[in-house]
């Protein structure tokens, strides 16, 4: 797979190690549909810890914290590398913080955050592996199942 | 010691044996000793957004009880929220004129999103089906002071598991003394998988079953709720439960109980207990209204930083 090499891209951001099922919510976190350079997304590829793997490519994009921090809660294992002038200036694996602001929503119709819109959803990670996250406002626990990206 | 002084009262989560224990010994104190002036130029204001005869009274009793006033509302109808205005917004326009924010309000998180926005302590007195911490205090009294300990208990709830805050609290709270749990009710009102799964996280042994039989001889403690219309969409679904359970002197002598066995309710109660059951040893349900007023005496002092 050479030509799926990292540094394949000239400046961009390239998410690897997402696991391959999780690729196209990656794809979508990144809002790929409205960029306007190379976008490569390639899935089910082989791998040695995932066995299958992800992996997508947007050119003249640097993520941001947002998009690395709902990364984390899809694809827990992605590793993010960005890109310049060809070569990687930086790499890192997500984390999941210790605290999630506005990138989740409360599962909970009748929570206050649910209920008014000019409130920032704030969840507490309470387990990192499996993801386990608490409410700050009305204290409801949420599994992956239940993440609902905003 | 300080340790409540300007502390927010929102969850039962937030607190350790040590804090529960020490807020029982400062009711204990505050039941045998008058102490009518400790806030003495303190102002509560207490904010119903729902209804409440118990909570509402028995904060503002206990607030004058040691001297302090009392400001506030007990419906929303007749504040500016009906003109639109937040929670957030009315709240920290009310701090500038009190020392403590008593609220209860329909919205689960609504005390926990008033604290975030104002410097005084604020005390959850309801957010909707979520916390009612103050009721688990006074529940934990009423337990201590009637069995004697807290320690080990057998304590069946019964009723509505599902939306009965108090219950979620209470259940939370007796985990940090060792007590095995029987949940009674109904399969649509079981206790919520999440509250379950944290008690089992926290090595309590707790059962689940839709009766009494079989299990009423080994209860310490029965704590029975209403199974409340108001939290139900569906009027239907509120018809399929109501009165599915009422205890009385007779049913529970039938069933064979512990003769030291108690009976708590956080009231108001509708069909669920005879009044049969009202001048029996087991029955503490008033007494455990009563107990209110200590336990938010003692509150209000620790809170306020009027009392180590």
């Amino acid at each position: 797979m050479k030509h799926l090499d990292v540094s394949a891209i000239k400046d961009g951001s390239v998410i690897d190690h997402i696991d391959s099922k999780s690729t196209l919510k990656v794809a979508d976190i990144l809002n790929i549909q409205n960029e306007e350079q190379v976008v490569l997304v390639g899935m089910n590829l082989s791998s040695k810890f995932l066995g299958k793997k992800g992996i997508i490519k947007i050119g003249g994009k640097t993520i941001d914290k947002k998009e690395v921090d709902k990364i984390a809660l899809i694809a827990p294992n992605a590793t993010v590398n960005i890109i310049k002038d060809y070569e990687v200036v930086k790499k890192f694996k997500v984390m999941v913080p210790d605290i999630i602001e506005g990138i989740v929503k409360c599962f909970n119709p009748n929570c206050v955050s649910s209920q008014y819109q000019n409130i920032i959803s704030k969840l507490h990670v309470i387990n990192k592996n499996p993801i386990k996250l608490q409410c700050h406002y009305c204290e409801r626990i949420m599994n992956s199942k239940d993440i609902v990206l905003i | 010691m300080g340790r409540f002084k300007q502390r927010d009262i929102i969850s039962i989560r937030r607190f350790n044996k040590e804090d529960l224990l020490y807020i029982l010994d400062l009711a204990t104190q505050m039941e045998q000793k008058e102490c009518t002036d400790l806030l003495k130029e303190k102002v509560l204001a207490s904010l119903f957004f729902e209804p409440s005869t118990r909570t509402r009274l028995s904060f503002e009793s206990a607030m004058k009880r040691l001297g302090g006033t009392v400001i506030g509302f007990a419906e929303s109808g007749i504040t500016s929220t009906v003109k639109g205005e937040s929670l957030s917004d009315a709240v920290k326009i009310i701090e500038g004129y009190c020392d403590i924010i008593v609220l209860r309000h329909y919205m689960e998180g609504s005390a926990q999103l008033a604290a975030d926005v104002v410097s005084v302590p604020v005390i959850n007195a309801g957010d909707g089906a979520n916390q009612h911490p103050t009721q688990t205090f006074l529940d934990l009294y009423t337990i201590r002071k009637t069995k004697g300990t807290l320690e080990g208990l057998t304590i069946g709830f019964l009723g509505d598991l599902k939306y009965g805050r108090t219950v979620h609290s209470l259940a939370y709270a007796l985990s940090y003394f060792s007590a095995e749990m029987y949940f009674i009710s109904p399969p649509s009102l079981r206790m919520p998988s999440d509250c379950t799964e944290e008690l089992k996280d926290r090595k309590v042994k707790c059962h689940e079953t839709d009766s009494l039989m079989g299990i009423s001889k080994k209860l310490d403690v029965i704590y029975c709720t209403r199974i409340q219309k108001e939290r139900f969409a569906d009027p239907v679904e509120f018809e399929k439960v109501r009165g599915i359970y009422r205890l009385s002197k007779t049913t529970l002598e039938e069933a064979g109980i512990k003769d030291n066995l108690k009976v708590l309710h956080p009231l108001p109660r509708v069909d669920e207990m005879d009044e049969s059951l009202d001048n029996t040893d087991y029955a503490v349900y008033f007494q455990q209204a009563r107990n209110g007023i200590p336990i938010r005496k003692a509150i209000l002092a620790a809170v306020l930083g009027v009392i180590e």
